[in-house]
């Protein structure tokens, strides 16, 4: 392994770290953003033009809070739970594919940190490693309602894992690879698995609502029944960590969504796109165009937050288990049905 | 029982339909009401920097009125005082010297006139039960404070500012 290899992804995981921390800060301005408008108000608009230095400012006021640790609690598991949140949101964009290779200074650069062959294994073992977080947190803070939510954020990600899991299979049976990377570039130009998997993509984004922690499933967080939830007890830069999780994970569910299923840095003519920009600008205006997907995912996300009320925990329970998953299962026996004849004839 | 009124009317529920167990129209629905709240105008005023307007018969912060020479008007008869259902208002009235001819209207007037702010509910009675057109209530919002002792207004705050008489 020389050290220009070494440099190089050191670099693009500091700017990959980078980029996803500014759209997770800048995703909480977004969010009070769009709800403002979408209830006929203006939002936040004192810092700064538009307001657009309110992350920093909530950044400071989260950094200045005092610090409270309940006496009653589990010390390590107690500080272990929000950084643990933030660790597993974060390491989640490491396979994702940013971009075709890029030419840079004669060398190809790849726009990935690792294309390892189970990118999509990796992807659902980091999710739901990150309900650990949640759980951790929600247990050592000694506290009936943090426990609660706890419990709710438990149950309802090994729920919706298993239709989230269901869905992709119907996917990866047309795509032939559990490689991220392998299954954007089959989608060139105009190819998108959404055409093909309407109701995969359905379901898993259903799922992925679900898996966030997002409205309108974002029972372990309600704050009419249990307070703030599993972060109740935190205060300062640790419910900080959590609150910036969710938000990193908002992102990096976007990413997967957008790549799986929206053709990630693809775009319908980008053929006679990478004539005209050439081998390093057109992989990264296909970079652009995969962020903007993202972005228009994060939006969905914020939209569908006031649209929809919050489902009772039944109904939640209700939809994952009965509808959800025979949707998939059945998803999967047609997908399967229809790729058997079509390799017949 | 039989409802005396005919309007007791029996609810029904159905059990949900095929379509309404899917959610998906009813949440396309609403995605659309939604949405198309990003497009009207928004209903917030940047307060400090837009006032919003007020109706021609607001009643805000009290003025003493000078007549058309210049002269304070209020000659402390009392009646607003006596008016105030909050007790709002006091004064003390003084008797006018010669040299202060071109300053107060009549030969009696208010040496002190206090208005607690606090106390004041803004009903507009001292207004109407003026016999000099001396008070009106067409001021702007009374702004927050500290202390309340700096909620009482004397004649500084509520004293028009005086004519330029050399126009």
């Amino acid at each position: 392994m020389d050290s220009a290899f070494v440099i190089e992804k050191f670099i693009l995981v500091a700017v990959i770290f980078g980029i996803s921390l500014v759209i997770a800060m800048y995703s909480t301005y977004a969010e009070r953003k769009v709800a403002a408008y979408l209830q006929d108000r203006l939002g936040p608009d004192r810092a700064g033009p538009f307001g657009i230095l309110q992350p920093l400012a909530d950044g400071v006021k989260m950094f200045m809070k005092e610090e409270i640790i309940p006496t009653t609690s589990n010390r390590f598991l107690f500080i272990a739970g929000p950084g643990l949140a933030l660790l597993c949101a974060c390491i989640g964009t490491a396979v994702i594919p940013w971009g075709s290779p890029v030419l840079i200074a004669g060398k190809t650069i790849p726009l990935q940190v690792s294309d390892i062959n189970v990118g999509v294994l990796y992807i659902f073992g980091v999710v739901s490693l990150g309900v650990y977080g949640v759980m951790i947190g929600g247990w050592a803070s000694n506290n009936k309602y943090s426990l609660l939510s706890a419990i709710r954020a438990a149950s309802q990600n090994i729920s919706y894992e298993i239709a989230m899991g269901l869905s992709i299979i119907a996917l990866l049976l047309m795509t032939n690879t559990l490689s991220l990377k392998e299954i954007v570039d089959q989608q060139h130009g105009w190819r998108w698995n959404v055409l093909y998997q309407p109701l995969g993509f359905l379901i898993f984004m259903v799922c992925s609502f679900a898996e966030t922690n997002r409205a309108p499933f974002d029972l372990p967080e309600c704050e009419t029944e249990l307070i703030g939830g599993y972060h109740t007890e935190y205060s300062s830069m640790k419910l900080g960590f959590y609150l910036f999780a969710e938000y990193i994970n908002m992102f990096v569910s976007s990413a997967v969504m957008a790549a799986l299923y929206w053709g990630g840095y693809n775009y319908p003519g980008m053929d006679s796109m990478a004539v005209w920009l050439g081998p390093t600008w057109a992989p990264l205006f296909g970079t652009a165009v995969f962020f903007g997907k993202i972005c228009a995912f994060i939006f969905f996300f914020m939209w569908v937050r006031w649209t929809i009320p919050r489902f009772r925990y039944d109904q939640l329970m209700n939809l994952g288990w009965k509808g959800l998953i025979p949707l998939a299962i059945a998803n999967i026996i047609i997908t399967g049905v229809v790729i058997a004849i079509i390799e017949k004839f | 029982m039989e409802s005396l009124s005919n309007k007791k009317k029996v609810l029904e529920q159905k059990p949900l339909s095929f379509m309404e167990r899917m959610y998906l129209p009813a949440i396309a629905k609403g995605m659309g009401i939604t949405i198309s709240h990003l497009f009207k105008k928004e209903a917030t005023i940047r307060y400090p920097e837009v006032e919003r307007e007020f109706s021609t018969n607001f009643r805000g912060m009290h003025s003493l009125k000078r007549d058309e020479n210049g002269k304070e008007r209020c000659t402390a008869c009392g009646l607003c005082a006596l008016s105030c259902p909050a007790e709002a208002i006091t004064m003390i009235a003084a008797e006018r010297k010669p040299e202060e001819k071109d300053l107060y209207r009549e030969e009696k007037y208010a040496a002190t006139y206090e208005i607690n702010m606090l106390r004041c509910i803004f009903c507009g009675l001292c207004e109407e039960a003026c016999p000099k057109e001396a008070i009106y209530l067409d001021g702007p919002i009374v702004p927050a404070d500290y202390l309340r002792k700096d909620f009482i207004y004397g004649k500084d705050k509520l004293v028009e500012a005086p004519l330029d008489m050399k126009k």
